[in-house]
């Protein structure tokens, strides 16, 4: 078997009484970019925050490079080597361009090409253009460009991308999906959660689909367009 | 033809230096749903709080039915029968759901001065008919916060049609539903505002809704419009497809396949 | 002219010594969004501890400044403590319960500064070096002045580099614009905290310190320096530095030149600037709305009428009120009225704080107003009781009609700062207004009408009055009225978009509690027969929210369990020395282990047991 990076075994986590996710188990391989799918509600954001701890599983663990990071403080998870892009980007809007990338340094890790500014200017021309820029004076797109650009300042091994298309202009869907294979490229590992399939399918290697809380599909893309009525009954599309 | 229910003329606004909205006019016709579409930042949220009074305008003319209601406060705007549903659902979290609809209704009825009677005594049967009309009245006495977010956005249209208005703005009625969802909701608001000749202006970033939906769409970039038309039209506009749609080469193949 | 110019130097120099109070202050809430309270304590340790060790080490120049900076780095510490004790684990609570907790830590240090040196009033020495006087147009200046004003810009600068040209500071900034996605970034918050805590401490401590050589050193030192620096932070902008420099100029002053035209009534004047300028900038000179949207707690349920247990409950409550006075003596009938009297109090701010969301840090203000308004128709109209009782609540809802007016055009820490403003407002100029109020001798022999001149019968006049108020504030909140005042807590913007002129259904809520609470204030000065300032001072109003929080503040039968719980203990433990340590202590063990009060925690059993409907089962 392949060796693993990420392996959430039987996790549960609950907000209030409100039982979130059942019984979560996957794994994600090192170099691997693996897609969660699954309908809204479905369980993909609590996976995330589940996984930086920033929701605690009541049940379960959760295991990154064989270390258990369950119950572990959330920055400890991002210094073990976890790098976490929200849904609703989150940059620091007060905070120049600069600023942000200054938030999110950390030391670089053994194995892997150091992120300088210099290089994520590169991936990002946009943002170098905008550097002394304020966080809130940027577009929405920028936007998600500067809060992916400043998790990969924490050089992290993993990178965990919640909806990564949500709410972005079509046009701007192409260009991420551009710079996420140029990511890809470097080695990363990345664990993205979708409601766009087509997104999904040109970025990452595998599918999870999550419903209610559960993984119920785990395979390639081709196996899951072999099996439409799986995509029907847990995507609709 | 008749005269539109909504007309806009040169409507603007700037933010410091920067031109949010800019000379943006249109009219909207009885029973048209119209669709406002765009890049993040291009303006759609300004133009709909102009609309509805949360913001002041620098400049223009928006009537409603021949009256002036640019410069009114939100509730006045309100009061001259435009309803507005939120992008990001805003119930009452510690009332039921029938109590949410009840407020609308208490307010429409102009009785919140009201300090003897009780509340959810008031308007029973209105509210529970609203409910029914968006297929809620099972959920009556549910507790708002523990809905499921399709149901929220449900719930949201039935307060919206509270005070029967004649135009309601739906800020991305379908921001953060499932697909399935999405196109059962805006079915289910078309088919409503058929019934009641409702004039609709929404804005909405899933494109499948807009196509599937929308009589007309008007797209907004840099806060000027750039096209307005039929689906079609807007659909086929090389200057939309550059700065908002995009060129679907990446997607194409797989969008048919 | 060389006298004014004079004054200006010496708004300056005070200017700088707030300054170096405000800023700490501006600096921990920006980044842990807490309002600390006690920070006005860690100033007064600060003035303390550096006039001890002063005493040491006297007449050098080396051993003054030794002393000064000893004294903050000692006070710097204590700060650590405290938030490491207490405040790490109260950041997720609901602001009211922070605020609260914090008062509790004043408390305490007030009786641990007591205990460790003494409650005599100290006066220190000059500042060695810095004790002679410069001549400017004429006018002697303190040297020690001048040292004082240019401290209060180099101060600005150091915090501007600091915050603005050190990754330490990048992340605070980030810190108060976004807690978890700075964690999530690999930041270890907890520590930016502490050491955020650390310096803000450590400037007040500093501030403190530097008081030694010009004023007197008293254990009022912490709530007078507080209110104060809550203002100046208020005006600045909660959060921003700058933003408290030039709100510390202006109180500065605005006290120097104030004491000229109006020596009586400085305090005022500085509230009134305050809430002048929130009403032209809610978020005050350089503020910003909060970005931060504050976690409210859990989410509350929807309420519902009394079931038949509760009822039953109610009943047996009330009956045993009843017949009370037949089983009991006379001191506790006495005892029973006070706790009469504190429910409908702690009644009506629940009725604005819970059910409306308006945090008022004030409600003694209009307790106090009811009083005096009783006890001037007694003393200055030679009115009788009844006409007080009704002169009461209408002197306390013309209070209100006043200062709700201001207050509901802010929200939440806001309007928590510029309720008690209004408080310390009704309070200074009860204190300082001698020839109507009495000032601190109070006004005395204020006594009930013959009827009700036993105990008995004005404990039944307490029953009706209270009870009644108590009863009508409930029906209240399940009327229309009340509903639309949740709705404006539960969610403004849709209030407003359903047609609601939200401000003012919470301007009438804020007169109709301020109303209530001026019943209750009415009919405690005829029990007690007097009335002092202090009935309307920033501790009445903790005592107010202290038994709503007691109680649980999303119960509605909280503020009545509460008052009784929270009088018998006051009873019990205020006849013991260092009684307000115990009760600080008190305090932060709610906040800190059951937080949804006795109340609340009843309520839960009997859902528990099955006698109370569970919403999220019954659904």
């Amino acid at each position: 078997m392949a060796e693993t990076m990420l392996e959430l075994d039987k996790v549960n986590t609950f907000y209030g009484k409100a039982h979130i996710l059942h019984d979560l188990s996957f794994k994600v391989a090192p170099g691997e970019v693996v897609a969660l799918l699954g309908r809204n509600g479905a369980g993909k954001t609590t996976t995330m925050r589940t996984i930086m701890q920033l929701a605690r599983p009541r049940a379960g663990s959760v295991q990154f490079e064989g270390a258990d990071i369950t119950r572990l403080a959330t920055h400890k998870v991002a210094q073990a080597g976890i790098g976490y892009v929200p849904e609703e980007r989150r940059i620091f809007g007060d905070l120049t361009v600069m600023e942000n990338l200054e938030v999110g340094r950390q030391p670089v890790r053994d194995g892997l090409p150091a992120w300088t500014v210099e290089h994520l200017f590169e991936l990002f021309p946009n943002l170098a253009e905008r550097a002394g820029n304020r966080g809130k004076q940027m577009s929405g797109g920028e936007q998600q460009m500067l809060t992916i650009a400043r998790t990969l300042m924490g050089n992290p091994k993993l990178l965990l991308l919640d909806e990564p298309s949500e709410g972005i202009a079509p046009v701007i869907v192409e260009q991420m999906a551009q710079t996420l294979l140029e990511i890809k490229a470097k080695g990363l590992t990345v664990l993205l959660s979708e409601q766009n399939l087509h997104f999904a399918r040109i970025v990452a290697d595998r599918a999870i689909i999550i419903e209610g809380g559960s993984a119920v599909f785990d395979s390639t893309f081709e196996d899951l367009e072999s099996h439409p009525e799986i995509r029907d009954q847990y995507l609709s599309v | 033809m008749t005269a539109p229910v909504l007309s806009v003329r040169n409507l603007s606004k700037s933010f410091g230096g920067l031109q949010a909205v800019s000379d943006v006019s249109f009219d909207l016709a009885k029973g048209e749903l119209l669709a406002l579409i765009g890049p993040n930042g291009a303006g759609k949220t300004t133009c709909f709080n102009m609309l509805n009074g949360q913001l002041r305008a620098d400049a223009g003319q928006v009537m409603l039915n021949g009256t002036s209601i640019l410069g009114l406060s939100p509730r006045r705007v309100w009061r001259m029968g435009v309803g507005r549903t939120f992008q990001i659902t805003a119930t009452y979290a510690s009332m039921t759901v029938r109590e949410n609809v009840q407020m609308a209704l208490i307010s429409h009825h102009r009785r919140t001065w009201d300090i003897w009677r009780s509340a959810s005594s008031l308007h029973v049967d209105e509210a529970m008919q609203l409910l029914k009309l968006v297929g809620m009245h099972e959920q009556a006495e549910r507790a708002a916060a523990i809905l499921a977010y399709g149901d929220l956005k449900r719930l949201e249209l039935a307060i919206a049609l509270a005070h029967a208005p004649e135009l309601l703005l739906m800020d991305e009625p379908t921001a953060g539903m499932a697909p399935k969802e999405r196109v059962r909701l805006m079915q289910l608001t078309a088919d409503i505002v058929a019934e009641r000749g409702i004039s609709v202006l929404f804005t909405e970033h899933d494109m499948d809704v807009v196509f599937a939906h929308a009589h007309r769409i008007m797209v907004l970039n840099r806060g000027e419009l750039i096209a307005t038309g039929s689906v079609d039209e807007v659909r086929n506009d090389a200057r939309v497809q550059e700065v908002y749609l995009g060129g679907g080469t990446l997607f194409e193949d797989q969008a048919h396949g | 002219m060389s006298f004014y110019f004079a004054q200006f130097l010496t708004g300056l120099s005070s200017a700088s010594s707030l300054f170096l109070v405000a800023c700490g202050l501006s600096l921990i809430f920006g980044v842990t969004r807490v309002v600390n309270f006690a920070h006005g304590s860690f100033y007064m340790l600060g003035a303390y501890v550096a006039y001890s060790l002063v005493q040491v080490v006297p007449g050098s120049i080396l051993g003054f400044w030794g002393s000064v900076l000893a004294a903050a780095l000692i006070v710097a510490l204590v700060g650590v403590l405290v938030e490491m004790l207490i405040l790490k684990r109260i950041y997720n609570a609901p602001e009211l319960y922070q605020l609260v907790a914090t008062f509790g830590v004043v408390l305490l240090m007030q009786d641990a500064i007591l205990l460790i040196f003494g409650g005599e009033d100290q006066f220190g020495p000059r500042a060695p070096g810095l004790d002679g006087v410069v001549r400017i147009f004429g006018e002697p200046i303190p040297e020690y002045d001048l040292l004082l004003i240019a401290l209060g810009p180099i101060v600005l600068g150091v915090m501007w580099l600091l915050l603005n040209r050190t990754r330490w500071g990048i992340l605070v900034r980030a810190a108060t614009l976004d807690r978890e996605m700075v964690a999530a970034l690999g930041v270890n918050q907890s520590w930016l905290f502490t050491t955020v805590f650390f310096l803000g401490s450590f400037l007040a401590g500093l501030g403190g310190a530097l008081q030694v050589p010009r004023v007197s050193i008293n254990l009022l030192m912490d709530l007078s320096i507080i209110a104060e620096a809550f203002v100046v932070v208020v005006i600045g902008g909660m959060g921003s530095i700058p933003g408290a420099f030039i709100a510390a100029l202006l109180i500065g002053e605005l006290n120097a030149f104030g004491v000229l035209v109006l020596p009586q009534a400085t305090i005022v004047l500085a509230f009134v600037v305050m809430a002048v300028v929130l009403v032209i900038r809610p978020y005050g000179l350089l503020g910003k709305a909060e970005t931060l949207a504050h976690s409210a707690g859990q989410v509350e349920l929807p309420i519902r009428p009394a079931s038949t247990l509760a009822k039953s409950v109610a009943g047996l409550l009330l009956a045993g009120l009843v017949v009370m006075p037949f089983l009991a003596g006379e001191f506790a009938i006495v005892l029973a009225t006070d706790v009469l009297i504190f429910a409908l109090f702690a009644a009506s701010l629940h009725f604005i704080m819970s059910n409306g969301g308006m945090v008022s840090f004030g409600h003694a203000a209009y307790f106090g107003l009811g009083a005096y308004g009783a006890a001037f128709v007694i003393k200055y109209a030679g009115g009788s009781m009844e006409l007080a009782l009704l002169a009461a609540p209408l002197m306390a809802a013309a209070g209100a009609l006043v200062f709700g007016w201001f207050c509901v055009r802010l929200s939440g820490v806001y309007m928590a700062m510029l309720t008690l403003a209004a408080a310390q407002i009704v309070w200074s100029t009860a204190f300082q207004w001698q020839d109507l109020t009495g000032g601190d001798d109070g006004l005395l022999g204020i006594w009930p009408s013959e009827w009700a001149k036993s105990k008995t019968a004005y404990y039944y006049l307490a029953l009706v009055l209270c009870g009644g108020g108590i009863l009508a504030m409930r029906r209240m909140i399940f009327s229309p009225f009340g509903y639309t005042l949740r709705g404006g807590r539960d969610n403004p913007n849709r209030t407003e978009s359903i047609g609601i002129n939200l401000r003012h259904h919470q301007w009438a809520a804020f007169i109709v509690a301020g109303m209530f609470a001026g019943i209750a204030g009415g009919v405690y000065v005829f029990s007690k027969g007097s009335i002092f300032p202090d009935e309307a001072a920033i501790p009445r109003s903790v005592d107010a929210l202290v038994m709503v929080l007691l109680g649980g503040v999303q119960t509605l039968s909280g503020p009545v369990v509460g008052a009784g719980v929270f009088r018998l203990l006051e009873d019990e433990i205020s006849r013991l020395d260092y009684w307000r340590a115990i009760l600080g202590a008190i305090i932060i063990a709610i906040v800190v282990i059951a937080p949804e009060g006795i109340a609340g925690f009843i309520k839960k059993i009997a859902i528990k047991a099955g006698f109370e409907r569970n919403e999220e089962q019954s659904s």
